[in-house]
């Protein structure tokens, strides 16, 4: 019972992770129709600057550590906003018209410039965070649970709530979720399409450079090389929730990593890394819209 | 006459919305039949049916007797059944003898295997195929044009040259989804001769239209759908006059 | 009736290719003779890929899965039955050929992107099973090694002279390219692409698309084992590092970067990322940070690849010829 307990909150702090890099992914398909496969890279961006933020500047000393960190994850989330917007631009508004493959490229090359710019910048070997966080643990029915899981499990809970109300109900947020479903229309509709991909590139990097950062204080190391496999499973969390579905991408996220975490504790620890690509398969050979997405038939 | 096609209470609903409802008809073999209806009335729907794109919830359509609901498309092409496109579906980037030659697949045999090791057969059946497909090209009016890429052509030439990749693949059955969609007046007028030609190499016609003037020429026989139900069938002179299908088209004032 | 297999301007390209891989051990140390011996394998690779991803027009983005299976079913054919390692390439074409179509029948009908994504993660999961040492065959982490070096007519191949692996590799290399030029120029060829141009039209037509995306799958992983039998014979140990999801974007870099259906250009890819980095040693580190880049421009500048050729199936002569013929 106890190691049940364990792996459900660690496999909620995970999941809230993938959901938050999910949430890119899935902003991005919904309007574009493109797998942006720097998106990982761009959670693994936010992680290294998030460290070295931290250690050049000190914040949690001079701010006091909740000020300081809040600081830090602004900082974090608005630079890595920003080299969202400039990869749109550069990589893939010039595509915008191109064949579906072209972008897909694109995107790969992307990826592998990002990862690639941060092994030279740091190093190819793992990078360990400052130990700034109290390693407690709170009594949670009887069971000790790290603080820094809770905390995790909330700030992605507080940032995808906001970003939830924000689409559902901003004139804004509904520009988003028209364009999303038909570009044509919206742009009829005087929806400037543009500045919606705009956005979409400021808020779904802005989430995965901050959940890079909640990555860096919650295992206390980055590598260079994270992006991918975050990113792949964020993209299965993607998938599994119904791509282009925001509240899916929540779902799903969860869902992974309570998955991978039973899974690693209970049938597999070897073979945790399969687990989300067998997810993955599986999902799309039996509902390829996913959970909550919807069944489209083909147009003939 | 006997029926080659026969749809007996086709019905295909997508989410809630009931696209064709309880339809039934027969395309006799030697005919050319005509589906008409409004837009939205369910024809490319039905069309699909047929072609094995969609998969009947209720009903059976049958081939020459022999029942192809849930046949795969590529299967029914083998059976006897092709067909064109409403939005034109060629590839693009071939050359247009190579789109006729794609009808042909299905009638010739050579695989990897054989291509590998080129032995005479396979020589003579890519040369017969070769021969038949320039046939095919002049039969539609293009001939002369087969090593264009077939986006090069215009809009009214490729809709002929997609009626030469069906015909490629000896069809008893020919349907044609608006064959004179983006057609002027002169085309249309040729596309009429083209299709009594087809008739007379015995292959059978069904095809929807929205050119009156055509379904009216082309068609001896003609089956009216309106909200994905039949509502009239008959020759062109009694369907003209039916008041269902005025209305149909029409409306009526007090609606 | 097409019986031309390429046009000359090809042949003369491919004859003075062919001439300067057999004179390359009078002029190359050994050093650069084994990074040849790297080209034919990547070219090998990269035009098994192209039949699935520039002729079908399908995203596989795992092909160094099938690599991988065709190398380690020679590796364990030869250490643990002792079958000479050249005997094992029907068996790894076979094996990689039946584990392709299998893996890829239920989600070969998946859009572009999606299957991209599957077969990522396809990849991936053949990666962790080989460390896993599945079924107790592939040795874990470590890999397997003492596989024998290969014999050909009494003649045993060693590593202190490469440019016996050198004719070996390209020889099968020559043979490959013959074949897929002769398979370009088939209905099979033709099939292929239909299914990339328009699947729904090739269906429409009455190309059964099911069964050609298997094709196009299990003969390009069987090319991809036969590949991983002389890799595995070639390097005497093999290890899943080698067959990671790296390799497989390389050689998607490979096809995409020559041009995709373009058998020269696929093979030009290949050369140019196996030997610019060769000639550029000092950047060795960086040189992956330039791919990233050269992808990210070419597609919005040459998305069509470096050496993309139309392929010239039918002239007007060979139309006239055909009909006349009774």
């Amino acid at each position: 019972m106890e190691q049940f307990f364990q792996q459900l909150t660690n496999g909620l702090a995970v999941g809230s992770i993938y959901a938050l890099i999910a949430l890119g992914y899935t902003m991005v398909y919904g309007v574009l129709r493109l797998i942006n496969f720097a998106h990982g890279d761009l959670f693994s961006l936010g992680a290294y600057l998030g460290l070295t933020l931290l250690t050049s500047f000190a914040l949690q000393g001079r701010l006091g550590l909740a000020l300081g960190l809040l600081v830090l994850a602004v900082m974090v989330m608005g630079l890595i906003a920003v080299v969202g917007v400039v990869l749109e631009r550069a990589a893939y508004r010039p595509l915008r018209d191109s064949p579906r493959l072209s972008a897909v490229v694109s995107a790969l090359g992307a990826s592998i410039f990002l990862q690639n710019a941060l092994m030279l910048v740091y190093g190819a070997r793992y990078q360990v965070y400052p130990d700034i966080l109290p390693q407690a643990s709170i009594r949670l029915l009887g069971l000790d649970v790290p603080v820094m899981r809770i905390v995790v499990v909330l700030v992605a809970v507080v940032m995808m709530a906001g970003l939830y109300v924000f689409v559902q109900k901003t004139r804004t947020g509904t520009a988003m979720r028209a364009a999303a479903i038909d570009q044509d229309a919206a742009s009829l509709m005087g929806i400037d399409v543009n500045r919606v991909v705009r956005l979409v590139f400021v808020i779904g990097p802005a989430l995965g450079g901050g959940a890079g950062l909640l990555v860096g204080l919650y295992y206390g190391q980055v590598g260079f090389t994270m992006g991918w496999s975050y990113g792949m499973k964020a993209f299965t969390a993607a998938i599994l929730g119904g791509i282009g579905n925001i509240p899916g991408a929540m779902v799903g996220g969860l869902l992974l990593g309570l998955v991978e975490a039973f899974g690693a504790a209970y049938l597999s620890l070897a073979w945790k890394d399969a687990f989300a690509f067998g997810v993955l398969i599986l999902i799309l050979i039996v509902r390829p819209s996913g959970l909550l997405g919807e069944r489209v038939a083909e147009k003939i | 006459m006997s029926a080659l096609l026969e749809l007996r209470n086709v019905t295909k609903s997508f989410g809630g919305l009931t696209a064709v409802g309880d339809v039934s008809f027969d395309v006799p073999a030697g005919s050319v039949v005509g589906l008409i209806g409004p837009n939205g009335a369910g024809k490319t729907t039905t069309f699909n049916l047929i072609t094995g794109n969609y998969v009947p919830d209720h009903g059976t359509i049958r081939f020459e007797g022999r029942a192809i609901g849930g046949m795969r498309t590529n299967a029914i092409v083998r059976a006897g059944i092709a067909r064109t496109f409403q939005n034109v579906r060629l590839f693009q980037q071939l050359p247009a003898v190579e789109n006729v030659l794609a009808g042909r697949h299905c009638r010739t045999r050579a695989g990897a295997l054989a291509a590998f090791l080129r032995p005479p057969w396979q020589a003579r059946e890519e040369r017969e195929a070769a021969a038949r497909a320039v046939r095919e090209l002049e039969f539609v009016g293009l001939g002369g044009r087969a090593l264009e890429l077939a986006k090069n052509l215009a809009y009214g030439d490729q809709r002929r040259l997609e009626i030469a990749r069906a015909l490629a693949a000896d069809p008893k059955l020919l349907i044609l989804d608006e064959p004179a969609g983006g057609m002027n007046e002169q085309e249309t007028d040729e596309l009429v001769g083209l299709i009594a030609r087809i008739r007379a190499r015995g292959v059978t016609t069904l095809l929807i239209e929205h050119d009156m003037s055509l379904v009216m020429r082309a068609c001896e026989h003609i089956v009216v759908l309106e909200y994905g139900e039949k509502i009239a069938e008959g020759p062109p002179d009694a369907i003209q006059r039916d008041p269902k299908v005025i209305e149909a088209y029409l409306g009526t004032e007090d609606a | 009736m097409p019986n031309r297999t390429m046009t000359r301007g090809l042949g003369i390209a491919y004859a003075i290719a062919a001439a300067a891989v057999a004179a390359a051990p009078l002029a190359l140390n050994a050093y650069w003779i084994d990074v040849l011996n790297s080209v034919g394998l990547y070219v090998l690779l990269a035009l098994s890929l192209n039949l699935i991803l520039g002729d079908a027009g399908l995203f596989n983005m795992g092909h160094a899965a099938f690599y991988a299976v065709g190398a380690y079913t020679s590796a364990i054919l030869n250490t643990r039955l002792e079958i000479p390692i050249l005997w094992t390439l029907p068996a790894s074409a076979l094996v990689a050929a039946l584990f392709a179509a299998l893996v890829a029948r239920p989600v070969v009908h998946l859009r572009g992107d999606y299957l991209l994504v599957v077969t990522i993660g396809l990849g991936e999961i053949v990666r962790i099973a080989l460390v896993n040492d599945v079924f107790g065959l592939t040795g874990g982490a470590n890999g397997l090694f003492g596989i024998s070096r290969p014999t050909i007519f009494g003649h045993r191949l060693t590593s202190r002279k490469p440019q016996e692996f050198l004719y070996l590799i390209w020889a099968f290399v020559a043979v490959t390219v013959f074949l897929f030029h002769r398979l370009e120029q088939s209905r099979f060829g033709r099939a292929l692409n239909y299914l990339r141009e328009d699947p729904i039209a090739a269906e429409g037509s009455g190309v059964n698309t099911a069964r050609y995306r298997l094709l196009a799958f299990a003969l390009g992983a069987a090319w991809a084992g036969m590949t991983g039998t002389l890799y595995a014979a070639k390097m005497t140990i093999i290890s899943p590092e080698s067959f990671g999801s790296w390799e497989s974007v390389v050689i998607f870099l490979m096809v995409i970067l020559g041009g995709a259906g373009s058998i020269p250009g696929v093979m030009l890819g290949a050369a140019l990322v196996v030997i610019l980095p060769e000639l550029f040693r000092g950047f060795a580190s960086a040189r992956l940070l330039v791919f990233g880049l050269v992808m990210m421009v070419m597609m919005v500048f040459r998305p069509q690849g470096l050496l993309p050729y139309r392929l010239l199936r039918f002239k007007e002569s060979d139309l006239r010829r055909a009909e006349d013929a009774p």
